[in-house]
């Protein structure tokens, strides 16, 4: 059974069709790439399999349990959860809190509001545990030593890094990385790379990715889906689609 | 534990600060240097910076402008002030009385807050302030319509008149409309203000720094984010508002058992309190517990000492008030205050040395 499949998935916003007819199937740990050219429609097929929109048409199969049009928390409660274009964190509080935050819906990691304001024994426990989690989360990226810094204070690639911490937090099935390397120079996005396939690896993670940069694409997608238009031009192992003609059309004009 | 978080110590700091000012006021008035007019500051102090405190948890933590909070300073002294004004016999020791009394303020309170905040937080921003204003006004013009009276056969309300109330021989009046509730009993004191003071800290304190603070701060800094990663917002925005609304509830009660009479005036529960409160929060820092505390406190005094100069004296306050607001928050003030701070003289010049 796939992790995650897609059936004619389609969204209309009033007259604008911005994706349709859209499939997909991922295995289990699979590193998984999906590509197009600005506007074709990657971040929406991002926001429906999150729950921030609810798809006019088609499934959504999370390890063959349906999950079409249930809502963000859901969805993330199930094991998806993802990272933003435009960088999302919690500002305000620190590199750490932020992780700590993550870990809200982990059951290991539960005590009441009551617990918290008496300040009852177990708070200080799971205070503990969830400090000793978030920094073996945050060593990952080798970001402990920013660990009390507020994240706004963060450069920005390890920001970028941070959203991918705190989304492994949530101890997803499948993570979704979207443009995990906009904004890297060459040195940072071959360190994320790693980094990708590492948590890949150890954590036991499947992972769909979208990307402008095609060097981190061909270097760590085992297999590619091409979106251009809402529609899909082409899906694959990636060294076929992207010596396809019609990709290198799209991606590079006539 | 050998090292005390930084988090930790701050709140001591907290803590220390009030029971410092307590120490300070109880010695002072022991001696007999305290004049009237500070003696009885004393109770309405530990009020504005109980509501300073609460207000802080809606507009701090989780970043919601509410115009409405006397509101539900209103719903808790009234609803006390009627169960003293009953159990006045049937409880003769003042302090049970009040205790009991704060918490039926506190959990009349919370409920409003439960059933306002739900239609209301699905507003933001400007809406919710305004949407808040207008319930805090409901509450209000409520309340001075509202009449209430006990009898050998129980109690009988009404929203008309006295007379509709259809009492016996024997029947007492406990609300009576817009003249409020007569002669309950004053059992506030600074001791009890202190107190309730010290237990809004905590509350509040504790609350931020745990799991449930996190995520409420978490939905401040970023909905969309905080519900990518499973946080209910709905949930935790009620429940930062509620829990803001029944300690101001509280606040309500230590304000209703400081006064013989109490009514529900445009000056004390309507939004001229609210945007009072507002002031005291935003001077002392948005989302920082003490500075509200603080400011509430300086600036409930600062009409009051002075008070020699007559008409002039608003004038001050609200020049005080505009240079204040400018040092705290203008960049160039924080640019200034950052170059002239003590801490960084003294560094400056050690490296100079060097």
């Amino acid at each position: 059974m796939p992790m995650l499949e897609v059936k004619n998935l389609g969204i209309s916003f009033g007259g604008l069709r911005a994706v349709d007819d859209f499939n997909l199937t991922i295995e289990k740990g699979e590193l998984y790439g999906l590509i197009g050219p600005n506007g074709a429609g990657k971040t929406t097929v991002f926001n429906m399999l999150t729950g921030v929109y609810k798809p006019t048409d088609g499934k959504i199969f999370l390890d063959g349990e349906d999950m079409t049009g249930k809502s963000t928390v859901e969805l993330n409660k199930e094991g998806i959860a993802r990272t933003f274009q435009n960088i999302r964190l919690f500002s305000d509080l620190s590199v750490l809190d932020n992780v700590k935050a993550a870990l809200h819906n982990q059951k290991e990691y539960m005590y009441s509001t009551l617990t918290g304001i008496l300040r009852l024994p177990s708070f200080y426990r799971l205070e503990k545990a969830m400090d000793e989690r978030a920094m073996e989360l945050l060593e990952v990226f080798g970001l402990e030593k920013e660990a009390h810094y507020k994240a706004s204070n963060l450069p920005y690639g390890k920001q970028r890094e941070l959203e991918i911490v705190r989304a492994m937090a949530t101890n997803p099935k499948l993570l979704l990385l979207d443009e995990p390397a906009a904004g890297m120079n060459p040195n940072e996005t071959q360190g994320l790379m790693d980094t990708i396939r590492f948590v890949r690896d150890k954590f036991d993670m499947t992972i769909l990715l979208i990307e402008h940069d095609m060097k981190l694409v061909a270097g760590i997608c085992e297999r590619l889906t091409v979106l251009n238009f809402g529609q899909i031009l082409a899906a694959g192992g990636t060294a076929e689609v992207l010596k396809d003609p019609k990709v290198i059309t799209a991606y590079l004009g006539e | 534990m050998k090292k005390m978080s930084k988090r930790a110590r701050s709140n001591l700091i907290t803590y220390g600060i009030v029971i410092l000012a307590y120490v300070v006021c109880e010695i002072v008035k022991g001696t007999g240097n305290m004049s009237s007019l500070m003696q009885g500051l004393l109770v309405p102090l530990c009020v504005y910076a109980i509501l300073a405190v609460s207000l802080n948890l809606t507009v701090g933590i989780l970043g919601e402008l509410s115009l409405g909070h006397a509101g539900f300073m209103c719903v808790g002294a009234f609803a006390s002030a009627t169960f003293t004004k009953c159990m006045e016999q049937a409880i003769p020791i003042p302090t049970v009385r009040f205790i009991l009394a704060v918490l039926i303020g506190v959990v009349c309170a919370g409920i409003c807050g439960v059933l306002i905040g739900i239609p209301v937080l699905r507003l933001r921003g400007d809406y919710l302030a305004i949407v808040t204003l207008a319930f805090g006004e409901i509450i209000k013009n409520l309340v001075n319509a509202i009449y209430l009276g006990v009898d050998s056969r129980g109690f009988h309300f009404s929203m008309k008149d006295t007379l509709s109330l259809g009492l016996e021989e024997d029947g007492e009046i406990i609300i009576k409309g817009a003249q409020g509730i007569t002669g309950a009993p004053s059992d506030s004191t600074f001791t009890l203000g202190i107190i309730l003071l010290l237990i809004t800290l905590f509350i509040v304190l504790n609350l931020i720094h745990s799991r449930t603070g996190r995520a409420i701060m978490a939905i401040r800094d970023n909905r969309i984010a905080a519900e990518s990663i499973g946080i209910n917002i709905t949930k935790y925005k009620i429940m930062a508002f509620s829990i803001s609304a029944a300690l101001a509830g509280a606040a309500g009660v230590l304000y209703a058992h400081n006064l013989s009479t109490l009514t529900a005036l445009p000056k004390n529960f309507g939004y001229n309190m609210s945007i009072t409160i507002l002031v005291f929060v935003v001077l002392g820092g948005i989302g920082s517990i003490r500075g509200s505390m603080i400011s509430a406190v300086v600036l409930t005094m600062l009409p009051e000492l002075l008070r020699s100069l007559d008409e002039y004296r608003m004038l001050i306050y609200a020049v005080v008030l505009i240079v204040a607001m400018i040092f705290t928050w203008s960049p160039a003030a924080i640019g200034l205050r950052e170059r002239y701070s003590p801490a960084k003289l003294l560094g400056k010049k050690e490296k100079e040395v060097q």
